[in-house]
């Protein structure tokens, strides 16, 4: 009984808390921001060891968050390992190439305006499709390894860089270019100087996009056969072989990854496009 | 005419490159083909095949080519073979009077289809909730929104699997509703950024003014946050419906269901035949074009109605 009672204690007594900061006059100040956040997914965490203990759930089932604790840090080795295959190898490489041919793709087709026209609504159709479901056909076509990854986490992250680039490109405004005109810059200068700089937030939204987009594509396309040894093959055997607790410990370094991710490149978004207007406080 | 021209012109350049592509990735398997059939090919082992290079069997082998365009288990079959494949699954299955046949795309899609719907109501029904609960309550906000962006960043289909596992230990039949909660999951975030903009769009005039007719809460949920928010609502619900099949179909993908789409897609892989596996595919893009398209068309009307329409 006390294990359950004490959880939910916690989660009234956190909320209580959370109510009171979130009237307070310092609710617009960063601590505050930080703290409530974070308490409300301690009590979270709480009551889900709370029920799991009270109930005695069997760790086949739902391991207690303190259970997959335990297995995190006693198996550092095997996820530094599937760390390294999946995120490292297969989803960073395929996110640079990906970008970078999209990128580039993008200035290319922006010097043709019929091209664009014709680009735009196909790219933001393939960007909404399940292009997920091509990993087995590139599993066979590049093999186990990783290489087939990053190649899924190509075609994956390639339509939604594409068509926020193209899109941002169209960004300067007329005036603007007529200004550049009377510089008398040249097609390379206005893109260096005017149009790439306005595209920016445009661009930091499709590779905002993408990074959860690489670690998908990386850790489905595992399922259809790699090494012995990445996130997506440990999630898979470890289902079949009821070892959950480790699989929940992949899924924390998946979730880890991807927040810590995210976070830097919204961090490079502020210290690149510090100029507009949705980065100044 | 001025839009459609574009549009066209750049899917054309899209199948010429893939037309093109076709030769010299099929050019190996077309050879070994040609070598059983008793056809010379230039080298005429398959080790000095493969270390030869693609340009080089192109050149040497220009006979093989067309063969190329005409293989029954190619690494890339060409468009055409893509549609046939399409229509001798859906089509011509409707023909034969057996429109529901396991066999045919028309059932898998419609597998998926349920799924998909299912999902897509649960998020939006959470999405919308959660909306209301952010918009009416400061704590609510300080506490879930960052939680609701943080589990974005989270790739849920690493949690595809164990989702299937708990549901089938704690009982739930069906592989249905696992994959739902997989497109609920990925269809619930837009709905509520959409629907929290929605409903704070109301600006402070107008909400002063119902203010000053002294109306009480609900009445101003229900006869000016709720109606401003529904064009916000409409976006986000087609980012919605396409985010919600692709979680349907990641959850038929690794997880060994039998039917829907992403199970295809599965067999096809498993028993090597990439026409079953492209096929699905595009069965899936249609679907999703179906989807966003038809909420598209409700939009129109219903913006019309309500005197918000262009």
């Amino acid at each position: 009984m006390s294990w359950l009672w004490g959880a939910i204690v916690f989660w009234l007594g956190a909320w209580a808390v959370n109510a009171g900061l979130a009237r307070s006059p310092w609710h617009r100040t960063v601590p505050v921001r930080v703290i409530v956040p974070v308490l409300f997914g301690a009590a979270l965490l709480v009551l889900w060891e709370g029920v799991v203990r009270h109930f005695g759930v069997s760790p086949v089932i739902l391991p207690a968050p303190s259970a997959i604790a335990a297995r995190f840090a006693a198996e550092t080795a095997i996820l530094w390992e599937d760390f390294r295959q999946t995120v490292l190898k297969g989803a960073l490489s395929g996110y640079l190439i990906g970008c970078s041919a999209a990128f580039a793709t993008a200035i290319l087709i922006d010097r043709s305006a019929f091209l664009t026209r014709g680009l735009l609504p196909i790219g933001n159709f393939v960007a909404a499709l399940p292009i997920v479901g091509i990993a087995p056909i590139l599993v066979s076509w590049f093999g186990f390894d990783w290489q087939s990854k990053a190649a899924v986490v190509v075609v994956m992250v390639f339509f939604p860089v594409l068509v926020n680039t193209v899109q941002g490109l169209r960004e300067a405004s007329a005036m603007q270019k007529d200004l550049m005109r009377t510089y008398a810059a040249g097609y390379w200068q206005t893109l260096l100087k005017l149009r790439l700089p306005a595209a920016m937030p445009f661009v930091f939204n499709g590779l905002k996009i993408s990074t959860t987009l690489a670690l998908i594509g990386a850790i489905v396309a595992e399922y259809f056969g790699s090494p012995t040894r990445g996130m997506g093959f440990r999630i898979s055997t470890g289902v079949g072989s009821l070892s959950i607790d480790l699989v929940w410990a992949e899924i924390a370094v998946a979730a880890l990854t991807g927040s810590i991710v995210y976070g830097a490149v919204s961090l490079a978004e502020r210290w690149v496009t510090f100029w507009h207007p949705s980065q100044r406080s | 005419m001025t839009r459609i021209a574009p549009v066209l012109t750049v899917l054309a350049i899209l199948v010429g490159l893939w037309y093109a592509a076709v030769a010299p990735m099929n050019i190996r398997v077309a050879l070994d083909q040609a070598q059983r059939d008793g056809v010379a090919v230039v080298p005429d082992t398959p080790v000095a095949r493969r270390e030869a290079g693609i340009v080089g069997l192109l050149v040497q082998n220009a006979g093989v080519i067309p063969a190329t365009y005409d293989l029954d288990r190619p690494r890339l079959p060409t468009p055409g073979q893509v549609g046939a494949e399409l229509w001798k699954t859906t089509g011509e299955m409707v023909m034969n009077g057996r429109a529901f046949s396991k066999r045919g795309l028309i059932y898998h899609g419609w597998i998926t289809l349920q799924s998909t719907l299912f999902g897509f109501a649960l998020g939006t029904a959470l999405g919308i909730i959660g909306a209301v609960a952010i918009v009416y309550s400061r704590t609510m906000e300080m506490s879930l929104m960052p939680w609701a962006i943080i589990s974005q960043t989270i790739p849920i289909v690493a949690l595809a699997p164990m989702i299937i596992v708990l549901s089938s230990q704690v009982g739930i039949e069906g592989r249905g509703v696992p994959k739902a909660i997989i497109s609920a999951y990925l269809c619930f975030f837009p709905v509520l950024v959409g629907m929290t903009k929605g409903l704070r769009a109301p600006g402070p005039e107008q909400l002063d003014l119902l203010r000053t007719y002294s109306t009480p809460g609900w009445q101003s949920f229900l006869k000016l946050r709720l109606p401003t928010s529904v064009p916000y609502l409409f976006t986000s619900l087609k980012i919605g419906i396409a985010a919600a099949l692709v979680g349907t179909i990641v959850g038929e993908l690794p997880t060994g269901a039998i039917s829907g789409l992403g199970a295809r897609i599965l067999i096809g892989d498993q028993f090597g035949n990439p026409l079953a596996i492209w096929a699905a595919l595009f069965a899936a893009a249609i679907l999703a074009g179906a989807l966003v398209t038809l909420l598209g068309w409700t939009q129109s009307v219903v913006l019309r109605r309500m005197g918000m329409g262009l």
